[in-house]
């Protein structure tokens, strides 16, 4: 499905601020697979998405998705593979605009826009449909602006509008991280409700070991650029946080990760 | 009873004016408010418009070739704008900047001259200036119907896809890019429209004056953004089609303060640095209050 070839990526070149975010890094993702990342701060896991989402482009390597290569496609040609959600609950709708047009605007991904109406009358009920199904109330809000809505439900917006299109990856960026502890549990159960239903090839970055290892079927560690720890089917069910902690426990100095291994 | 009239006497001109210069807010609005690029064009895209229209009538053409030969030039104006800073990568504010300055030179080039007078030739208004009634009415309802006209054919376009994809540009460029628009095209495509607009109201405004002239547009950004601010305070709801109704209210407003200004003894020559001091006024207060709402949200600067 998704292939990363040797991919590398520098930044600041011939600095002294030359930061090789991402080492040589090979990984082979195939269709269906819920893979979690974790990684210590700076660790490379945004930079890796980066690369995927066509934000930067890298210095090396090759990126392949269902043999066609897209290492240097530009970003918006790859909108039509992915789905992508970000840390900021801001950043994945246009707050000026309403949640219709949001939701109509990502039904459209990457396919060619025209003068034809935006938001389609006949397509109403089944938004309303989509956002029942999120159990916030938002069905009787269709023509609210969303900036009049809270992280959490803009964030739930965001995870509806990156999967309506069926993307053949979805990306996912501590999408939970600044949503509090009751809305991040909500916004990750939805998550992977969706991804199951769905079947969605998806890769997740989190700081919550716990997370990282109740959801998904496969786990990556990455450390300095490079995969530390990659675990997959049964031996990644079995993983518990104190044997992460354990093993790679001088490379998780991530507060984050650790608060997750002690509030265990 | 004296001051009033005064006062009520103004009226009709502010109309006239307010619809007339409303085009300009419409395409900064465009600009600014929709595409959040701080496009400085619009002094050279309003005299483009004016020189295009003005050269074409005293070459002989229809008033109204003049009109839509205007229009072509804005858009492509505007596009240069967008050209330069999407694709070249220039600052937003220089790349207007720029073609405003190079716009400078191609409108004396296009006119020939520095001033074209039009109070001999046929203009689009010539018909109305045959009629037996007084001149303001008819060019009143003129100005209202071409402007009302042109905010309806936004506000629909503004709910087309394309549309959409240009009012989420202007919001959150990131998330239009990753639902894959071409935010770079869509930038260009939206210059066009805005100058396109500012050029229509630079050559009806050359006819309905009786000349064109190449400083016509100085200081019409400023004018324009005023209007807009006005229009805003007066009109808070945020939906596209109020936005619209707000810039062309807030222009009307706008004119009718000048106009009152200058009855109550403005002279002319200060009527800049008034503007310039309200849009100071309205873009400073928010920092004097702290507030963090109501600060010109742009790209790229
Ligand atoms: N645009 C950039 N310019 C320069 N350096 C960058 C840039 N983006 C990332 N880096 C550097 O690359 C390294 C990896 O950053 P990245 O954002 O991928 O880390 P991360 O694993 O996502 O960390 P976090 O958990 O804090 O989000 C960091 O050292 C970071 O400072
Ligand atoms: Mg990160």
């Amino acid at each position: 499905m998704i292939k990363i070839k040797n991919v590398e990526k520098v930044f600041n070149r011939n600095t002294v601020n030359e930061k090789r975010a991402i080492d040589n890094l090979s990984l082979e993702i195939t269709k269906g697979e819920f893979v979690t990342i974790i990684g210590s701060n700076g660790a490379g896991k945004t930079t890796l998405l980066n690369l995927i989402a066509g934000t930067y482009i890298p210095d090396k390597g090759k990126i392949i998705i269902d043999d066609e290569d897209i290492t240097t496609l530009p970003e918006y040609k790859r909108a039509k593979y992915l789905g992508r959600i970000f840390q900021d609950p801001l950043m994945g709708t246009a707050g000026s605009m309403t949640i219709e047009e949001n939701l109509a605007m990502a039904e459209l991904r990457g396919k060619r826009r025209g003068l034809g109406w935006g938001v389609k009358k006949s397509k109403r009920s089944f938004y309303r449909e989509l956002l029942k199904s999120l159990g916030l109330g938002l069905e009787e809000r269709l023509s609210d602006p969303v900036f009049l809505l809270s992280g959490g439900q803009r964030q739930s917006i965001t995870l509806l509008m990156a999967t309506l299109s069926m993307p053949k990856l979805l990306l996912l960026d501590e999408h939970t991280t600044s949503l509090d502890p009751k809305t991040a549990q909500k916004v990750i159960e939805l998550t992977d409700k969706i991804v199951k239903e769905n079947k969605l090839t998806t890769i997740m970055v989190t700081h919550n070991m716990q997370q990282a290892i109740s959801y998904g079927n496969r786990m990556i560690m990455l450390h300095e650029g490079k995969i530390k720890f990659d675990v997959s089917g049964d031996e990644k069910q079995k993983l518990t946080v104190e044997e992460v902690v354990k093993k790679f426990g001088t490379e998780l100095t991530d507060e984050t990760l650790l608060s997750a291994s002690v509030s265990r | 009873m004296g001051i009033l009239s005064q006062l009520l006497s103004v009226i009709p001109i502010s109309l006239e004016q307010g619809f007339a210069y409303a085009l300009v807010a419409l395409g900064i609005l465009v600009s600014f408010r929709i595409l959040a690029f701080p496009d400085l064009t619009v002094d050279g895209s309003f005299a483009l418009g004016g020189a295009v229209a003005a050269r074409l009538i005293i070459a002989g053409y229809h008033p109204l070739v003049g009109i839509i030969m205007a229009i072509i030039c804005g858009f492509l104006a505007g596009t240069a704008t967008g050209f330069l800073n999407t694709k070249l990568k220039i600052n937003s504010l220089l790349a207007g900047i720029l073609v405003m300055t190079i716009l400078y030179s191609v409108n004396l080039r296009v006119m020939g001259r520095a001033n074209i007078p039009l109070l001999t030739v046929k203009t689009i208004f010539t018909p109305f200036e045959e009629m037996q009634i007084s001149r303001y009415i008819p060019i009143i309802i003129f100005f209202f119907l071409v402007t009302f006209a042109s905010k309806i054919i936004l506000d629909l376009f503004f709910r087309t896809q394309i549309g959409m994809a240009m009012r989420a540009t202007g919001d959150n460029e990131q998330m239009i890019i990753t639902l894959g628009v071409n935010t770079d095209r869509i930038t260009v495509l939206g210059l066009g429209i805005s100058n396109a607009l500012i050029a229509l109201s630079g050559a009806l405004i050359a006819q309905d004056q009786g000349f064109s002239d190449a400083g016509m547009g100085i200081g019409m950004i400023v004018a324009g953004l005023a209007s807009i601010i006005i229009g805003e305070a007066l009109i808070r709801k945020k939906s596209v089609g109020w936005l619209t109704f707000a810039a062309v209210t807030g222009s009307v407003v706008y004119r009718l303060f000048i106009s009152i200004g200058l009855r109550l003894g403005l002279a002319p020559t200060d009527l800049k640095m008034a503007t310039g001091l309200m849009v100071i006024i309205a873009l400073g207060l928010p920092a004097i209050r702290k507030e963090k709402e109501g600060k010109l949200h742009l790209r790229g600067v």
